[in-house]
């Protein structure tokens, strides 16, 4: 299938404007919706284990998840010339309560992360996954592609700005996905492959900089990550437990509600961010070709629409999102099976609760209006 | 789209193109990271899978904690008072056994398991995970241990724990002071550092191992043990030792101890000594006692009811907690008050008909002499304890500056001994009076308190510690149990200085020399109420006698009939220091229904400083500071 087959596009265009199909009218993309709900679907059966077959867990993840879905289908039907104008204003406000947080924000579990708007409490980190992608397509879809090194400094000062805000609350791993997010702009902008290359290693460079302004318990995940046997009563506990409960589960798993790791209270955080070593005791390998399956189909699903995008704001923009959404699949299997360090990053969709979901949904949202407001291309 | 409009169609399809390839790259990118993902599962799935099934079945990892030793406790000179033995208990891993009721019907044929224990393995059960080890049995007895060893193959789960066991080898003896420990319940469980405890199954309750607990009790330490799928430990994969407890050495000189409470015979009460240089306590009593050793794996409900509904209630600790009218001994005090605020002269005399009356009021405030002592000076007042004087004395004071003075000794205030659960005793006054009753205070009350009775109570460390601030002219030590801290692996002494906690200033030299000269002469002249005591004693003494009525026997009319005649006689009070001009112990004593402080309490307090000033490894040290200052005793050696 080529690409460039406009023929198609205007085709298929054509006949939605006729108000055929209901998905259509809602602006629902229907491949991306069921891969979504067969990744929550399957959250959920894995939640029950996890949490000890608390039905109450349960119906609270499931209400979260209706929300989810519901902000989703509400973004979907704002066009993506609005969601585009809109850009800089998000991000304005994003940096405007970032800098409120780190003036007047609550202690919220030892990080200054969450702002009290009185009614309910919110953190402003999350509006970043979304706004920092936006801005930067925004500014450099403004001129021709691929951007001059003027452009590119000036993004990346937008997007360091917001990250190193969010990496000083400190939270890591909404630092490491905002910053992704922008990077990945910049890459789908088309800047020139050694300038992605010289950025990763001065990136790495860095590193020792960056060690400099850890806080003690981020210097002891990098220690732990890097031998985690050398601290087997904290840290290091939660990697070679969660290793094992992997490992166990073998080609076809023990079995659901079966996982001796996990039901042991050998693992640490096991609704949350290490359900994954859950779902691949009881699930074994098999069950994690499945899960996997299913976030590539997501994430397959997410790259055509932006290929099949009209403007080149919405191209970049969703092209962001969904290797970002990619990236919290790699980063939390890597950290979970022992491959990275430890960084809070739920395992999106099957991870229990988490006010990320929302924004990850939202990003759905961004995706099917782009993909379902596409209009006949002018002659 | 505005924008877009200026950028010629040529651009558009470069810029389509770019994207493209780019997207490209990062479905490369994606493939690349998802095999790297795979590459692992199959790794840790496939490849290591029987490796990691081991571990996490047959070979569990277990992060098993290892309790601390706890600290020792020894007297002043060494003596061991608490210590450590080894002792083995039968535990369960519920987790490990097939069949919990069938097993715990088996392990009761073999050993002696009674209901009570039953009762708390199910308690306990519910609490701890299902992996970690629960006691059921303690202090097995060696055949027991070897009757199990023989059919341990019959429960897997089970097994035999060596541990160690608090032990007190005195028994009895300063229980009072040495208290003991027992199984941590929920509520302490939740006051400490719940992690540091995961080893420890036992926290003091009372007495010095309460109150020193977090010194006594160490760090937790932990090991990393491969356990069989029975829960039996194959090896220690790595250890961090814990950290033991401070041993502790006490002021408490244990010889001493002992030769008061068996001073005291049948007698219930209460005895305190005090340097007064220091505040240590030299020994601190409280009769009757009990033994600590079966609070250590809990007592059976009928012992323990035993204990606390005994009458003499021995589980009570009358030395700081007892409130007792402290009687005539507060008159050395309330003479201070009278000689420093001038409202006497030693030499004024009163007349002393044998009763009081206030002007205008016909109530007749007896004297304990019948007939009268006649005319009295102050000297007099204090070595016959007459009443009438201190009655006038009191009245002309006014409580308000009585309750000041005395508040100032420390009447009525807790003294912040290291033990918990220390009571205030109580200095009344007017504002205490309508705070509490809402009542206003009658003038007949000042008389009493002036002779140490009605509202005023104090407990018999109060006495002695103000007794040693007497003895040392003003300043007041905080009385301390323990001496010193020891580090059990480098054997150093961390000593706990000696406290000050106020001292009472301006009062004349003159003054205190008058009060402490007229204590001397109860004791060691032949009018005083305690001459008995200077028979033979081959140093000086200054002390006082009181006695105290008995109130409350309304509350406890339960006592046998035949209780009643010693139960209804008042307790015998005596506080004294010596010797008298270099003091080197400060002493108080009550006996419950003694009757007269200077026939019973007073000879008790002397055994004690017979001992501390002629035969304790202190004595020759004192006896030289001491024999310049009483050439008269010399010639009796």
């Amino acid at each position: 299938m080529s690409l460039l087959d406009n023929g198609r596009i205007l085709g298929r265009s054509a006949a939605s404007t006729e108000g055929t199909s209901l998905a259509q009218r809602l602006h629902v993309d229907v491949p991306l919706l069921i891969g979504l709900l067969l990744l929550s679907g399957l959250g959920l059966v894995v939640l029950y284990s996890a949490s000890g077959q608390d039905m109450d867990v349960i119906m609270r993840e499931a209400l979260r998840l209706a929300l989810a879905f519901s902000v989703m289908l509400v973004v979907a039907q704002v066009t993506p010339d609005t969601i585009e104008n809109w850009s800089p204003w998000l991000f304005a406000l994003g940096l405007i309560l970032l800098l409120a947080v780190l003036v007047l924000g609550d202690i919220g579990k030892g990080a200054q992360r969450w702002l009290d708007l009185g009614l309910f409490r919110f953190q402003p980190s999350e509006i970043m996954k979304l706004a920092v992608p936006m801005m930067i397509a925004w500014y450099l879809a403004d001129s021709t592609l691929p951007p001059n090194r003027l452009r590119v400094l000036a993004a990346i000062a937008f997007i360091l700005v917001p990250t190193l805000l969010i990496a000083k609350q400190p939270d890591l791993g909404t630092a490491l996905l905002v910053g992704s997010a922008g990077a990945f702009v910049l890459l789908f902008a088309g800047i020139r492959w050694r300038v992605v290359i010289a950025g990763l290693v001065l990136l790495a460079a860095s590193a020792p900089l960056a060690w400099h302004f850890m806080h003690d318990y981020q210097r002891q995940r990098v220690l732990t990550f890097l031998n985690p046997e050398n601290d087997p009563l904290g840290a290091g506990y939660h990697i070679i437990q969660s290793t094992i409960a992997i490992g166990s589960g073998g080609l076809f798993g023990k079995g659901w509600l079966n996982g001796t790791q996990s039901h042991l209270d050998f693992l640490p955080e096991r609704k949350t961010d290490f359900i994954f070593a859950v779902f691949s005791e009881e699930f074994g390998f098999l069950g994690v070709m499945l899960l996997l399956t299913l976030y590539l189909f997501v994430i397959g699903r997410g790259l055509y629409i932006a290929t099949q995008a009209q403007d080149t704001y919405s191209r970049l923009v969703a092209g962001s999102i969904t290797l970002t959404f990619f990236v919290y699949v790699f980063v939390n299997i890597g950290m979970v099976s022992g491959l990275l360090p430890v960084v809070g990053l739920p395992l999106p969709l099957v991870s229990y609760g988490g006010t990320s979901m929302v924004t990850l949904m939202a990003g759905f949202g961004i995706l099917m209006s782009i993909h379902t407001h596409r209009k006949l291309l002018a002659t | 789209m505005a924008r877009q409009k200026h950028t010629a169609l040529k651009d558009h399809l470069r810029e389509l193109m770019l994207f493209q390839r780019r997207t490209i790259a990062a479905v490369a990118l994606t493939i690349i990271l998802s095999v790297v993902l795979i590459g692992r599962m199959v790794y840790l799935q496939i490849i290591n899978h029987a490796h990691y099934t081991t571990l996490s079945h047959n070979n569990r990892v277990n992060i098993v904690p290892i309790a601390p030793t706890r600290g020792l406790i020894y007297d002043r000179n060494g003596v061991l008072l608490a210590e450590n033995v080894p002792s083995y208990s039968l535990e369960i891993v519920p987790e490990r056994v097939p069949n919990l009721a069938q097993t715990l019907k088996g392990l009761r044929k073999l050993i002696d398991i009674s209901d009570d224990d039953i009762d708390r393995f199910k308690k306990m059960v519910k609490r701890t995970r299902r992996f970690e080890g629960v006691p059921l049995r303690f202090r097995l007895t060696d055949k027991e241990v070897a009757r199990f060893a023989v059919n341990r193959y019959r429960f897997p789960g089970v097994d035999i724990e060596a541990s160690l066991t608090r032990h007190y080898p005195l028994g009895r003896l300063a229980a009072h002071v040495v208290g003991y420990v027992g199984r941590i319940n929920e509520e302490e469980l939740r006051k400490v550092d719940a992690s540091n405890y995961s080893g420890t199954s036992h926290i003091g309750k009372v007495g010095v191992e309460r109150s020193y607990e977090s010194v006594l009790h160490g760090e937790v330490g932990y090991q990393q043990v491969e356990t069989n799928a029975q829960g039996r430990v194959l090896r220690v994969l790595e250890r961090t030792p814990p950290t033991p407890g401070k041993n502790l050495y006490l002021n408490i000189d244990i010889k001493m101890q002992a030769i008061a409470e068996r001073a005291f015979g049948d007698n219930d009460g209460s005895l305190v000594a005090i340097d007064p240089k220091t505040g240590a306590v030299l020994a601190l009593v409280s009769m009757p006692s009990y033994d600590p050793n079966v609070f250590v794996n809990g007592l059976d409900a009928k012992t323990y009811k035993k204990l606390s509904t005994s009458p003499d209630r021995p589980l009570f600790n009358r030395a700081i907690r007892g409130q007792y009218p402290p009687g005539s001994t507060s008159k050395p005090f309330t003479a201070l008050a009278g000689l420093e605020l001038g409202v006497i002269k030693p030499t004024d005399e009163i007349f002393c008909p044998g009763y009081y009356q206030i002007e205008g009021d016909d109530r007749k405030y007896r004297d304990w002499k019948k007939w009268g002592h006649g005319h009295v000076d102050l000297h007099k007042a204090i070595v016959q304890s007459c009443d009438v004087y201190f009655y006038e004395l009191a009245q002309n004071l006014g409580i308000d500056r009585l309750h000041d003075y005395l508040y100032r000794f420390g009447f009525g205030r807790k003294t912040g001994i290291d033990l918990q659960g220390e009571l205030p005793g109580l200095m009344p006054s007017r504002a205490w009076k309508r705070r509490t009753q809402h009542l206003p205070w009658f003038p007949g009350e000042t008389l009493i308190t002036g002779i140490g009775q009605g509202f005023e109570l104090a407990t018999p460390l109060q006495l002695a510690n103000i007794t040693a601030t007497l003895a040392d002219q003003g300043h007041r030590m905080q009385p301390h149990v323990v001496y010193a801290e020891q580090n059990p692996d480098s054997n150093a002494m961390q000593v706990i200085p000696p406290h000050l906690l106020g001292t009472i200033a301006k009062v004349r030299q003159s003054d205190w020399d008058n009060v402490i000269h007229d204590m001397h002469d109860v004791v060691h002249s032949i009018h005083g109420t305690a001459r008995r005591i200077s028979h033979n004693l081959k140093y000086t003494i200054a002390g006082k006698t009181g006695t105290a009525q008995v109130f409350g026997m309304k509350q406890d009319e339960e006592y046998v009939e035949e209780d009643i005649a010693k139960k209804l006689r008042d307790h015998a009070l005596f506080i004294g220091f010596a010797p008298v001009k270099d003091p080197k112990i400060a002493v108080a004593v009550i006996v419950e229904h003694g009757g007269g402080g200077g026939s019973v309490a007073a000879p008790i307090a002397r055994q004690v400083m017979d001992y501390y000033l002629l035969e304790s490894p202190e004595a020759n040290h004192v006896a030289t500071g001491q024999r310049p200052n009483s050439g008269t005793q010399r010639g009796q050696h």
